[in-house]
């Protein structure tokens, strides 16, 4: 049968005529209701803000290079810091995240749409003003009083640096609220992605029959519910302390600064495994694909990802250590936070297995979850290191923290991501992505990455504190910062591979045809770019791995699940 | 029939004459025929809006435990006066409206899945207004603190306490009245029918959580705290 006997459009680029005007095509992206369109939106933002913050990132990396600098006053430099933080974390992180989970969620559970449409573009539009608004301190922060301009309290703004005596102007009103709005599309973004999932399954495809990436952003989007509630919550406070008046963090009425910790962290340690649990996802969808063979341990892997969302609710004063809590507590999250490990270390133990005995593939997005393995299990063991208490009373606040949870976002998480967008560009755009450039992003990111944060970790056991603007030279920090901003000029270059790669593909790129992976999730099965309703006909599938079914029907899955 | 439909038509009408029961196949279907008889059995997931309202609980419980327990944590800790039992009065009467409310409007909601659409709406007028006595009932109330006992947000960590949490279980009964009076304002014009029953019932929901947190701020305020 030639395939034009099948009226599906192979591609949502129909002709010149059909596209209708820029002013057309601009209207029909910012009315958009479509998952699909919205999910790119993300990614697109997202990506926007990943070239800002990393900017910010060289800006520090240039200033802390060699000892004595002054590339930048040390009130930019605070700003840099915070704003670094806070745009990675609210701004890159999460909306890349929501954006691929918007993207392939329904296709692979087999839906037309997300739950509840409306609410997906109030989610995205809402975390799009959030970060308008966070940048939008650099023109309004000055306020009346002349003091400021983006916010320089840390990306966790502990009291009473936040009050109004010691934060003036509104630089700080900005990140509050920036942070409020966004959290509000967080929150919509999980309604509706616990929605979707929960109801909008199609035909046949039971809780343990969905694929994997779905599972895991179920559970993501449910500590999203648990989590941004209690950020939501402090912050409303801090605005009511700042703008009414109140207490809650005022020492000098007997408010307390350690609560803005504890409700800081409570949404603050979850939050980080939001955000590695989607890359989890990525890797549980790419591994098996690239090793010819069904995910190792499928039951253990969703065990052992609802496990981690449970335990990682009870962890979150390992960050507050260094403040002096009592023993009892010391000793509750330190444990809490060894027990996160287990299950961390099953899914490791998994895609192991997985690999183990497959016909592995080395394309792109393999190569990237590899590096994703090796790394996350390096973080993790730094972790490992950080959770036992005299061991953090240390090494707390210092290099070797940031040497960590970088480790974890950029080493586990960004590695993911990337090996997410090779993965899935092809079905997004209907392009491949370059090879050859690709192979040059990894590597120049590979030996960026590792210069960088492998070299970060020796400063801090020196004792060089996160967040000082310059120190003095004599320290032996020197050698090992010239380092870490070596690496920062491969990353960059890494990067700069990566965009080009993404423009360069969109235009000029090979068809990638419906299943350039030959894999065996829904969303394979339709075309690439899916058209706007996804599937002609809702599927129904009968095992985990629908395609294969079809592929094999000699042998299919479904005999024996 | 539009275009589309008449896609999805076409191409079901493909698939049945080559006995595909797995309809996604397009990319495969000139190599990979395959005749697996379809199974009919029954497919049900939950509503949306059942799970999409109880997310949302969820998320709102987060906010208001930060909160509670923030009021819990500085209990007694205000290094000024007036102290909550100087000043706070059991609010019996509102107490009993807003818990009342909960009983109509699930009675409401059973009228209307019953197709009763008279008793649905005076059940739910009943609902909006006893809401509407608690809204006054804590403006009331909240007149009477600061104007005679002088208590105000700024006051004392009691103050700033007892107005963010009583305050933001008052904007959610406040966002509900909204929601209701919509509902109300719809059934008047006759818009609101039997089928509606579920959407009315997702809106119950919320209206029983705000009612149920009420149960939580009422013990921690007027009788842990006072």
């Amino acid at each position: 049968m030639s395939s034009d006997a099948i009226p599906i459009p192979s591609s949502i680029r129909l002709s010149k005529e059909a596209e209708g005007t820029w002013l057309e095509t601009l209207h029909s992206w910012v009315t958009t209701v479509d998952h699909k369109k919205l999910g790119l939106m993300y990614i697109g933002y997202a990506l926007l803000f990943l070239v800002i913050a990393g900017i910010e990132a060289i800006i520090m990396r240039i200033q802390l290079a060699v000892p004595h600098a002054h590339f930048v006053s040390p009130q930019v430099f605070n700003r840099m810091f915070t704003m670094h933080g806070t745009t990675m974390i609210f701004f890159v992180a999460m909306p890349i995240l929501f954006g691929f989970a918007n993207y392939l969620v329904p296709l692979m559970i087999g839906a037309r749409d997300m739950a509840f449409p409306r609410l997906n573009a109030w989610s995205f539009w809402m975390t799009a003003f959030g970060g308008l608004l966070l940048y939008f301190s650099l023109i309004g922060g000055d306020g009346l009083y002349g003091a400021g301009s983006a916010p320089d309290v840390g990306w966790w703004a502990y009291a009473p640096l936040t009050s109004p005596a010691f934060s003036k102007g509104h630089s700080t009103d900005f990140w509050t609220i920036a942070l409020l709005v966004s959290g509000f599309g967080s929150i919509g973004t999980a309604i509706n992605i616990l929605a979707t999932i929960i109801s909008m399954r199609c035909r046949g495809m039971t809780l343990g029959k969905m694929p994997l990436l779905a599972w895991l952003n179920l559970v993501m989007s449910g500590m999203v519910l648990l989590a941004i509630g209690p950020l939501t919550a402090a912050q409303m406070m801090l605005m009511i302390d700042r703008y009414l008046g109140g207490h809650f963090f005022d020492t000098q009425a007997g408010g307390s600064a350690t609560i803005w910790m504890h409700f800081f962290w409570i949404f603050g340690h979850p939050e980080v495994y939001i955000l590695i649990i989607p890359a989890f996802a990525f890797v549980s969808e790419i591994v098996p694909v690239f090793s010819r063979k069904a995910i190792f341990g499928y039951p253990v892997m969703v065990a052992a990802t609802v496990g981690i969302g449970f335990v990682s609710m009870s962890v979150w004063a390992h960050h507050m250590f260094t403040i002096g809590m009592a023993s009892y507590s010391n000793a509750f999250f330190v444990l809490t936070t060894m027990a996160v490990g287990v299950p961390t270390g099953i899914k490791i133990f998994n895609w192991i297995g997985t690999m183990w005995g497959g016909k592995i593939r080395y394309g792109l997005p393999m190569l990237f979850c590899l590096g994703f393995l090796f790394q996350f299990l390096i973080a993790g063991l730094t972790g490992i290191i950080l959770s036992a208490a005299p061991v953090d009373w240390q090494l707390g606040n210092s290099y070797f923290v940031v040497a960590h949870f970088h480790y974890v976002i950029v080493g586990g998480i960004l590695f993911a991501l990337f090996g997410a967008f090779y993965y899935w560009y092809p079905k997004m755009t209907g392009k491949m992505l370059d090879e050859t450039l690709g192979k040059w992003h990894f590597w120049l990111f590979l030996i960026g990455f590792h210069l960088t944060f492998d070299f970060m970790h020796i400063p801090g056991f020196l004792g060089m504190p996160r967040r000082i603007y310059t120190y003095e030279p004599g320290r032996s920090w020197e050698i090992w910062n010239l380092i870490v901003t070596l690496g920062m000029v491969f990353q960059a270059a890494a990067v700069l591979c990566f965009v080009v790669n993404l423009v360069r593909s969109y235009f000029r790129g090979v068809p990638a045809g419906n299943d350039p992976w030959d894999a065996w999730t829904l969303e394979w099965a339709t075309s690439s770019p899916p058209p706007a309703y996804n599937f002609a006909v809702i599927p129904e599938v009968k095992s985990r791995r629908p395609l294969w079914d079809i592929k094999h029907p000699e042998d299919p899955d479904w005999k024996y699940e | 029939m539009t275009q589309k439909e008449e896609r999805s038509r076409t191409i079901c009408q493909i698939c049945e004459i080559w006995g595909l029961e797995l309809n996604i196949c397009r990319p495969f279907m000139s190599t990979m025929p395959l005749a697996i008889p379809a199974m009919e059995t029954p497919w049900t997931l939950p509503s949306k809006g059942r799970v999409g309202m109880l997310s949302l609980v969820a998320a709102e419980s987060a906010i208001f435990t930060i909160f509670v327990v923030g009021y819990i944590f500085y209990i007694g800790k205000s290094l000024t006066g007036p102290t909550p039992h100087q000043v706070l009065h059991i609010p019996l009467f509102n107490t009993i409206c807003l818990l009342f409310s909960s009983l109509t409007i699930h009675l409401a909601v059973s009228a209307l899945h019953a197709g009763k659409r008279v008793r649905f709406m005076i059940l739910w007028f009943l609902t909006f207004a006893l809401g509407a006595i608690f809204i006054v009932g804590t403006g009331r109330e909240w007149h009477h603190l600061i104007y005679q006992e002088g208590l105000t947000i700024t006051t004392n960590l009691f103050g700033t306490t007892y107005y963010s949490l009583v305050g933001l279980h008052a904007f959610h009964v406040t966002a509900g009245l909204v929601a209701l009076g919509t509902v109300l304002i719809l059934a008047q014009l006759g818009a609101v029918k039997q089928e509606h029953a579920d959407r009315v019932e997702v809106l119950s929901l919320y209206w029983h959580f705000v009612d149920a947190v009420w149960v939580v701020v009422f013990t921690v305020v007027y009788v842990v705290g006072r």
